[in-house]
C-alpha cells in the first residue's frame, strides 16, 4: 500500500484536530455550534432540515395545483384568502398561478430537497462516519457549500412574493420561454432571481462534491481500501463526481441565459416575433443549445438523485437482513456504468426537438444500456433478501419499497427511452408517472430509509416505530395509486403541464380519475406532516438510543460514542480490517469492520 | 365555507393527535413488553403485510387496467401508417416489461415475506456467485438489443425521407394557436422573414413585396400560399410532410391518435412525415363518439395559455380536401384586395355543384 503514510500522516494529523476541539468543546457558542458549524454532523443536520422545509412547500404546491386537476369547477373562497388574487381568483387557482405551482414544485423538489436535501444530508453525514475521518476534508468549504445553499433558498423563496410571480415556464426554463419576459410575466424578475437562486446552488453543490470527492479518497482511516468501503460511500463518491463534472455545464447554460435575458446577445434567440412587441432583432441563435447545455446535467442530476438512494438502501437491505450485500464489486461496477453512462444519454430528452435522427439512435441505444446496470442492482438486491433473516425496521420497509419503486419507475423507462415510442408517450403524463416513480418517490423512500436508519447516530434518539410503519405504509399505497393510474393518462395521450382538460374532447375523460388522484395526494402530504411531527417530537422525546450499535451493523459510524462529539472519536480513529458486510459469516450474526480477521476465518 | 373549513382542519389535527397517541402508547408498550417482544411482533405483522401488499398489488393492478383501459388510445386502432408501429411496438414493450415487473416484484415481496426474521434461523453467507450475475448482465443485455433493433428500424422509417408525391403543409405555432400554410398550383412554399410579419394581414411573414430596408426580394412563391389557422386539413391515404417552425417560443405538435409528435422551434424548421388511415368521420363512427376531433396539443410548455393551445386535424377523402381548398384564396390576395383577380364569378367546369356541396358539409363540421 503506497498511500498508507500519506493515509496515516492525515489520520495522526486529525487526531490532533480532534484533540484540539475536544479540548475547547465547552468553549462553543451557540452561533459556532448550531449556526456557523464547521461540524459535517450539524451541516448535514441543517441540510436535512432545510430540506425538509423545502420538502413541506414544495409538496404543498402540489396538493394545490392537484387541487386545480382534481376539482376544476369547484370554488374555494379560502384559497384566495390564503394565497391572494393573483395565485387564486375567485376560488380557482389561475393559470399562471398554476404555471408558477408546477414549476416551482419541480425546481424545488429536483435541486433543494432531492439533491441538497438528499446527497447534502447523507454525504455530510455518512462520509467522514463511514471512511473514519475526524471530518470532511475542509470543514469550512463545506460550511460554506450549506450557506450558498441557504442563500439559495432565499432567493427561490423570495421569488415566490415578487410581483409578476416567480418563474413559471417549468423547472427545465427553456429559452425562448425563459428568455422573453414579453412572452410570459413569470420570465420576468421571477426569473432573474430563479437564475441567481439556482447559481448559488451550483456553487453550494460543487463545494459540497470537491469536499465529499477530497473526503472519500484521502481521509479514508488506516486499513480503509476503496474496496471496504461501505456501498453508501461509492454511491456518494460517483454522485458528487457526477455533480463536479455536470454542474459548471448547467452554470455555462444559465450564463449564457443571463447574457440573452439582459445584454442583448442571442445565444439562444432566432426568428421570434412577440405577440404585443413585434419582431424581436435577434438572429442565429439556437434554442435547442440550452436544451443540450441544461441536459447534460440534467439528465447526471437524476443519478445525482437516485445513487445515494441506491447506496443507502443497499447498505440498509443488507444490514438488516442480516447477510452481506449480493455482488459486491458488481454492485460497484454498476455503479461505476450509470455513472458513466449518465453523461452519454441527455439527449434522450430531445428526441423530439428535431435532433438528428442518427445521433437519436446513438441515444437510445446508450439509454437502453442503463438498463443493465439497473437490472443488476435490482437482481442483486433480491437476492440479498434471499435466505436472510429479515428484520422490518422502518428504514428496512422503506429499502424495501424503494426496490419496488425502482422496479416499477425504471421499467417504463425503457418504454421512453426507445425514440420510436417516446415520439408518442415525449411530454404527456405517462412521463410524469415514469420519472416520478422512479425518481422522485424512490428517492424519497431512500431518504427516508436513511433518516429512520441513522436518525439514532444523529440524535441519539429513536424515532417511533409505529409512526414509522403508519408513514411507509399510507406513502407506499398512495404512492402507487396516485401515479399508477397517470400511465394510463399517458397512453391516452393527455399532455402534461395543461392547467384545464375541460377544452379538449380527447383529454377530458379523466375527470373522476384526477379527483381521485388529487385526494389520494391530499392524504399522502399529510401522512408526511406526521413524519414530520415525529422527526421533531422524537429530537427531544424520542426513545433513548442505550447501546452503542443498535442496528448490530459492521460500519464505522457505530464505533463512535452514541454522542459523538466533533471530532467523531474520542481517542484514536478506529482502523479497518475487513469489508463492510461481514454478516451471517461462520455461525456470527455480524464482524464489525474493525475486527481483525481470525486465523480460522473462512474466505469468501 | 369558512367553518367548514375550520371544521375539516379540526378534524385533521383530531386524527393526527389521536394518530400520535396511539403511536405514542404502543412504544411505551413495547418498552414494557421488551424490546425483543415487540420486535418480534411488528416484523410478524409487517411480513404479513408486505405479502398481503403483493397480492392487494397485483389485483390492484389488473383492476385499474380493467377501469382505464377503454380510456386509452390503444382500443381503437391508431390514425397513421407510422401509429399502428408505434402500437405494435407498444405491445411488445409492455409483454416484456411486464413479465419482468411481475416476475421481480412478486420475488421482492415473496422473499420479504419468506425470510422474515425467525428464532434461530440461520442466514446464507452468499457475497456473490459469478455465474447468475453474468447471467443476469447477459440476459436483459440481450432482450434491450432485441428492444432497440426494433425500435431504431421504425424510428429510422418515422424519420426517414416523405415518400414522393407527398403533400407539405407548414405548421406554425405562435402564443397561443396555430397557423398553417399550403402551396398553391406551384406546389412550393414561398420564403418568409419573421420581421415582415404582421399580425392582420401576414401572420407567417411572408416576403411579398421587395424591401430594401431588410433585404428582401417579393418571392413570387408565396403569392398563391394559402394560410389558415386552427384547423389542418389532411386527406385520407395520402402521406403528409409537416414543415413545422414557430413563430415565438418553443411549442410542440402533439398528435396522439397519429401517436406523432415534433417540436416546433423558433428559427429551425423541424419535419415530421406521416399517412392518415382513417378520416375523421370513420374515426366518430370507430370510437362511437360524434364529437370526435383529431385535436392537435401543444406538447411543450409555451407559457400561460398552453393549455388551450388547441389544433384541430381534419381528415377527410381527396374529394373533400379539394373542395375545401378551393374555398380558399391566397393569403397574398387578402393582404393586397387590388392584386386579386377578378372574383371567379363562375366556377371552373368539374363538378361544381358536388364540390361545393362537399364544401358546405364541411364547414358545417
Amino acid at each position: 500500500m503506497s498511500n498508507e503514510a500519506v493515509l496515516h500522516g492525515v489520520a495522526s494529523s486529525h487526531d490532533a484536530h480532534g484533540d484540539h476541539h475536544h479540548e475547547h468543546h465547552h468553549h462553543e457558542t451557540f452561533i459556532s455550534k448550531y449556526v456557523f458549524s464547521m461540524d459535517h454532523k450539524m451541516i448535514a443536520k441543517q441540510f436535512l432540515i432545510t430540506g425538509m422545509v423545502w420538502a413541506v412547500i414544495g409538496g404543498l404546491m402540489s396538493v394545490l395545483f392537484r387541487l386545480q386537476l382534481g376539482y376544476p369547477d369547484q370554488s374555494f373562497p379560502w384559497l384566495e384568502d390564503l394565497l391572494g388574487k393573483w395565485w387564486a381568483e375567485k376560488g380557482h387557482i389561475t393559470a399562471q398561478g398554476y404555471y408558477a405551482l408546477v414549476t416551482t414544485h419541480g425546481t424545488v423538489l429536483v435541486f433543494f430537497v432531492l439533491t441538497a436535501g438528499l446527497s447534502g444530508t447523507f454525504a455530510n453525514f455518512l462520509i467522514p462516519l463511514q471512511v473514519g475521518a475526524r471530518d470532511m476534508a475542509s470543514p469550512f468549504m463545506n460550511m460554506l457549500s450549506y450557506w450558498f445553499f441557504f442563500a439559495a433558498s432565499i432567493v427561490m423563496l423570495s421569488s415566490i412574493f415578487v410581483e409578476t410571480g416567480p418563474f413559471s415556464g417549468g423547472w427545465t426554463a427553456y429559452p425562448p420561454l425563459s428568455a422573453l419576459g414579453d412572452a410570459s410575466p413569470g420570465s420576468k424578475t421571477g426569473m432573474d432571481l430563479w437564475l441567481v437562486a439556482m447559481a448559488l446552488f451550483v456553487v453550494s453543490s460543487l463545494l459540497g462534491g470537491l469536499n465529499y470527492i477530497a473526503t472519500i479518497l484521502n481521509m479514508r482511516t488506516k486499513g480503509m481500501s476503496m474496496t471496504r468501503l461501505p456501498l453508501t460511500i461509492w454511491a456518494l463518491f460517483f454522485t458528487a463526481v457526477l455533480g463536479v463534472l455536470s454542474f459548471p455545464v448547467l452554470l455555462s447554460g444559465f450564463i449564457l441565459l443571463i447574457f440573452d435575458r439582459n445584454f442583448g446577445t442571442s445565444f439562444y434567440l432566432s426568428d421570434i416575433f412577440v405577440n404585443g412587441v413585434g419582431a424581436l432583432p435577434n438572429e442565429g441563435g439556437s434554442a435547442i443549445l440550452f436544451q443540450h447545455l441544461f441536459w447534460f446535467l440534467g439528465h447526471p442530476e437524476v443519478y445525482i438523485i437516485l445513487l445515494p438512494a441506491m447506496g443507502m438502501v443497499s447498505e440498509i437491505l443488507s444490514v438488516n437482513a442480516r447477510k452481506p450485500i449480493f455482488g459486491y464489486m458488481a454492485m460497484i461496477g454498476s455503479l461505476f456504468a450509470i455513472a458513466i453512462l449518465a453523461f452519454l444519454v441527455w439527449a434522450h430528452h430531445m428526441f423530439v426537438t428535431g435532433l438528428n435522427p442518427f445521433l437519436g439512435s446513438i441515444f437510445v441505444l446508450l439509454t437502453l444500456l442503463i438498463a443493465v446496470p439497473s437490472a443488476i442492482k435490482v437482481f442483486n438486491w433480491l437476492t440479498t433478501l434471499w435466505r436472510g433473516n429479515i428484520r422490518f425496521t422502518p428504514a428496512m420497509m422503506f429499502a424495501i419499497g424503494f426496490v419496488s419503486l425502482f422496479i416499477s419507475g425504471g421499467l417504463t423507462g425503457i418504454w421512453l427511452g426507445n425514440s420510436a415510442l417516446d415520439i408518442h408517450l415525449h411530454d404527456t403524463y405517462f412521463v410524469i408517472a415514469h420519472f416520478h416513480i422512479v425518481m422522485g418517490v424512490a428517492s424519497m423512500f431512500g431518504m427516508f430509509a436513511g433518516v429512520y436508519h441513522w436518525y439514532p447516530k444523529m440524535y441519539g434518539r429513536y424515532l417511533n416505530n409505529t409512526l414509522g410503519y403508519i408513514h411507509f405504509w399510507i406513502t407506499m399505497i398512495g404512492a402507487y395509486l396516485i401515479f399508477w393510474p397517470m400511465h394510463y393518462e399517458g397512453l391516452a395521450g393527455m399532455p402534461r403541464r395543461y392547467y384545464d382538460y375541460s377544452i379538449w374532447e380527447s383529454f377530458k375523460n379523466f375527470v373522476e380519475l384526477n379527483r381521485f388522484i388529487s385526494t389520494v395526494a391530499m392524504i399522502v402530504f399529510a401522512v408526511q406532516i406526521l413524519f414530520l411531527l415525529n422527526f421533531f417530537y422524537s429530537i427531544w422525546k424520542g426513545r433513548k438510543v442505550t447501546s452503542q450499535n443498535p442496528w448490530g451493523s459492521n460500519t464505522l459510524e457505530w464505533t463512535a460514542p452514541i454522542h459523538p462529539g466533533h471530532g467523531n472519536w474520542p481517542g484514536e480513529i478506529p482502523e479497518v480490517h475487513r469489508w463492510a458486510y461481514d454478516y451471517g459469516k461462520d455461525g456470527r450474526e455480524f464482524i464489525p469492520q474493525t475486527e481483525a480477521v481470525g486465523a480460522d476465518e473462512s474466505h469468501h | 365555507m369558512t367553518t367548514t373549513i375550520f371544521l375539516t382542519i379540526a378534524v385533521i389535527v383530531l386524527i393526527f393527535v389521536v394518530i400520535f397517541q396511539i403511536a405514542k402508547a404502543s412504544e411505551y408498550v413495547s418498552v414494557i413488553k421488551g424490546e425483543n417482544e415487540s420486535r418480534k411482533q411488528n416484523n410478524k405483522i409487517n411480513g404479513f403485510l408486505m405479502l398481503s401488499f403483493m397480492v392487494v398489488g397485483l389485483i390492484g393492478v389488473w383492476y385499474c387496467n380493467d377501469l382505464l383501459y377503454p380510456k386509452t388510445l390503444l382500443v381503437h386502432p391508431a390514425a397513421s401508417n407510422h401509429g399502428e408501429r408505434v402500437d405494435s411496438m407498444l405491445w411488445v414493450t409492455l409483454w416484456v416489461t411486464g413479465i419482468v415487473f411481475v416476475a421481480t416484484q412478486i420475488l421482492l415481496f415473496w422473499f420479504a415475506y419468506k425470510y422474515q426474521e425467525k428464532e434461530g434461523a440461520k442466514v446464507f453467507y452468499f457475497p456473490h456467485n459469478n455465474f447468475i450475475e453474468a447471467l443476469w448482465t447477459v440476459v436483459p443485455a440481450i432482450v434491450l438489443a432485441v428492444l432497440v433493433i426494433i425500435g431504431l428500424r421504425n424510428w429510422y422509417s418515422f424519420t426517414g425521407d416523405a415518400p414522393e408525391g407527398a403533400m407539405q403543409v407548414e405548421v406554425t405555432g405562435k402564443q397561443f394557436g396555430w397557423i398553417f400554410r399550403y402551396p398553391g398550383k406551384d406546389e412550393k412554399l414561398g420564403k418568409k422573414y419573421f420581421k415582415v410579419i404582421d399580425n392582420a394581414t401576414n401572420p407567417l411573414g411572408l416576403i411579398w413585396s421587395d424591401d430594401a430596408a431588410l433585404g428582401l426580394k417579393d418571392d413570387k412563391d408565396t403569392h398563391d400560399d394559402i394560410v389558415v389557422e386552427q384547423t389542418m386539413y389532411l386527406v385520407k391515404g395520402k402521406p403528409v410532410r409537416l414543415i413545422i417552425g414557430s413563430r415565438d417560443v418553443i411549442h410542440d405538435v402533439g398528435l396522439p391518435h397519429f401517436r406523432l409528435k415534433m417540436d416546433a422551434v423558433p428559427g429551425i424548421p423541424t419535419t415530421m412525415w406521416f399517412t392518415p388511415t382513417m378520416t375523421t368521420e370513420e374515426m366518430r363512427k370507430e370510437t362511437g363518439n360524434p364529437n370526435f376531433e383529431y385535436e392537435l396539443s401543444c406538447d411543450q410548455m409555451c407559457g400561460n395559455g398552453h393549455y388551450s393551445m388547441k389544433g384541430t386535424v381534419k381528415v377527410v377523402t381527396q374529394a373533400e380536401f379539394d373542395a375545401w381548398k378551393a374555398t380558399k384564396s391566397p393569403a397574398y390576395y387578402a393582404a393586397f384586395p387590388d392584386k386579386a383577380p377578378a372574383k371567379p364569378t363562375v366556377p371552373d367546369s368539374t363538378g361544381t355543384g358536388k364540390a361545393k356541396d362537399t364544401a358546405k358539409a364541411i364547414a358545417k363540421n
